[in-house]
């Protein structure tokens, strides 16, 4: 798409022939009250030279020289510069939604090439062309079920992440749902049978989190039955989707909401992401979103067109399935390239690292005294280890020895202050594992 | 071609067949024949209420996806379990085995004020006229 400057005459000229005084005019349907009178609090305009000045300045404020141990629903993996070479191609960095098959193959086959990863990923038979994100796509998935079984109680795992939780919460506010959380056990699990007591049949859905935000990977197995009995969906949330290289895929959940961050996007500012529903066949017109289908053109060659688009808001507003209208393409993209380089034997390695390396820092930690492991669950990447006092005050301490310390819990949860969210990934070596422990060991050992 | 007689029609082109205090629901050959291929039809749960000239479902052909309007109000008894695998039936049985639902009305009368087969006859002509 390329962008045409107007001169002042030629404005003119677009407003007299619609019949248009001003620019103004244009938001005429607009009440007076509503209209922005002061001018934008934004600076500029900047020459070029101060535009990249700014932002070498900006560039300088990163730091370098850290080990991180911080996850909590953002994860630092290794990525190919093959996947930022091919998703820089203005073929797919410019393009425009894949509206008009012919001229778009390349980014319908992409997005076909995607929802088939995420199919093969989560053990589900549809999968759409992306999310914005894990947090608006578990959301969408909890509307879906909403739309399917016709009921509006809906039984979240307090166990999810938070901030999930409150982007449900503010689409249910207004929008009649009602939201009731479960909570956890001593292994970081849901409490199954304060789930069991809530699961009466005017629930839509039950939304569980695997590997959950405490890192324990949740037993969806166990539930499922009595979810359906209950005649409600369930709706499992993943946000470290590395973990589906190790762990079985959420193959019986009804609609699989994921965070596909993990597949080759920086974690950066915390974003861009990409979010990921997948599900039933049977459930594919209550989907929100886009899809790529794969068909035939009249000459017998196999081709991709955007499909069931009738469930968009673009095509009919007030029946469309959500109010989402796009995807994010070249994060998608970006992922589908990333799984393609690793393969099922690349992932799996990877996965399979990840899960040794933090068996193996959980090892060192708790050998630290006064440091404990809380929830003693099954975990992937992540696990909480429970420190003898603030894990915020530690972790001022760390930073000073240039380690980003672990996730405090106590930030959302007020029952957990010494509690600390420790993420460790195929990236993080031997040595900053050691450097880590040592490191927490002085920490521990200050004076309060 | 004439409309059978032993129903009655809607301007929104469905039609009603009323069997004691059951309307049998569908719509007429004229509009599977505007919508072109039917790929998917979606239709209430038996239980649902329906009001006259309100929308109960769509019916999603490779078109367009379009409303349908229950003719009288009512509650539905039943949903024609065929058409969720074999939608295409609305093309080629529209007035038959490809009917939609079975409501309960609320008031049989409601019915009697609806177009007749002549008149419906009449009232395709003058749109095929007008068009």
């Amino acid at each position: 798409m390329r962008y045409l400057p107007k001169s002042p005459a030629e404005r003119q000229d677009m407003l007299a022939s619609i019949g248009a005084k001003s620019i103004d005019d244009l938001f005429s349907s607009i009440p007076e009250r509503y209209r922005l009178r002061e001018a934008l609090n934004i600076p500029g305009p900047y020459s070029e030279a101060e535009v990249i000045q700014y932002f070498k300045a900006r560039a300088a404020e990163n730091s370098v020289g850290y080990s991180s141990f911080l996850g909590a629903g953002v994860y630092n993996h290794l990525r190919s510069v093959i996947t930022d070479t091919i998703i820089q191609r203005g073929e797919f960095l410019t393009s425009y939604t894949p509206y008009q098959a012919e001229i778009t193959q390349g980014t319908l086959q992409a997005i076909f090439e995607f929802q088939t990863l995420m199919c093969q990923l989560t053990g589900q038979e549809v999968a759409n062309a992306s999310m914005y994100d894990g947090s608006t796509a578990m959301t969408e998935a909890v509307l879906m079920a909403e739309r399917l079984t016709g009921r509006t109680r809906v039984l979240v795992a307090r166990s999810i992440h938070p901030e999930y939780r409150a982007v449900l919460r503010t689409y249910a506010k207004n929008c009649g749902l009602r939201v009731e959380e479960i909570p956890y056990t001593s292994s970081g699990a849901i409490d199954e049978r304060a789930l069991q007591a809530a699961l009466t049949n005017d629930v839509a859905a039950v939304v569980l989190q695997s590997p959950n935000f405490f890192g324990a990977i949740e037993s969806a197995e166990s539930v499922v039955d009595k979810i359906h009995a209950a005649g409600a969906l369930l709706v499992v949330t993943v946000t470290e989707g590395v973990s589906l290289g190790l762990l079985r895929p959420p193959a019986e959940a009804d609609i699989v909401a994921m965070e596909g961050q993990s597949f080759g996007l920086a974690p950066s500012y915390g974003g861009p992401f990409v979010g990921v529903i997948a599900s039933r066949d049977k459930f594919v017109r209550q989907m929100p979103g886009r899809l790529a289908g794969q068909t035939v053109d009249t000459q017998g060659n196999r081709g991709f067109v955007l499909t069931l688009a009738t469930r968009e808001q673009h095509i009919r507003r007030e029946k469309a399935t959500s109010n989402i209208c796009t995807n994010q393409a070249l994060c998608a993209l970006a992922a589908t390239v990333h799984l393609a380089l690793l393969g099922k034997e690349g992932l799996r390695e990877m996965a399979q690292q990840n899960h040794s390396k933090a068996q193996f820092a959980l090892s060192e930690l708790t050998k630290i005294p006064g440091v404990k492991r809380n929830f003693d669950g099954p975990f992937f990447n992540e696990f909480t280890l429970e420190f003898p006092r603030s894990v915020k005050m530690v972790n001022a301490q760390l930073l000073r020895d240039n380690i980003v310390g672990p996730y405090a819990l106590g930030t959302q949860y007020p029952e957990l202050t010494k509690h600390a969210l420790v993420c460790v990934t195929e990236t993080t070596t031997r040595t900053e594992i050691e450097k880590f422990a040592a490191a927490l060991r002085r920490a521990l050992e200050q004076p309060l | 071609m004439a409309y059978p007689t032993d129903r009655r029609y809607t301007k929104e082109h469905e039609w009603v067949s009323v069997n004691g205090d059951i309307a049998t629901i569908g719509i007429t050959d004229y509009a599977q024949h505007e919508l072109g291929d039917v790929v998917f039809v979606e239709l209430p749960k038996p239980g649902a209420k329906v009001e006259a000239g309100k929308s109960f479902g769509t019916v999603e052909s490779v078109k367009a996806v379009s409303e349908i309007y229950a003719p009288a109000a009512g509650e539905v008894v039943e949903a024609n379990p065929e058409l969720q695998n074999t939608p295409e039936k609305l093309n080629s049985d529209p007035h038959g085995s490809a009917w939609l639902i079975k409501i309960k009305l609320a008031n049989a009368a409601d019915v009697n004020a609806l177009m007749d087969g002549p008149a419906y006859d009449a009232y395709i002509a003058d749109k095929a006229a007008s068009a």
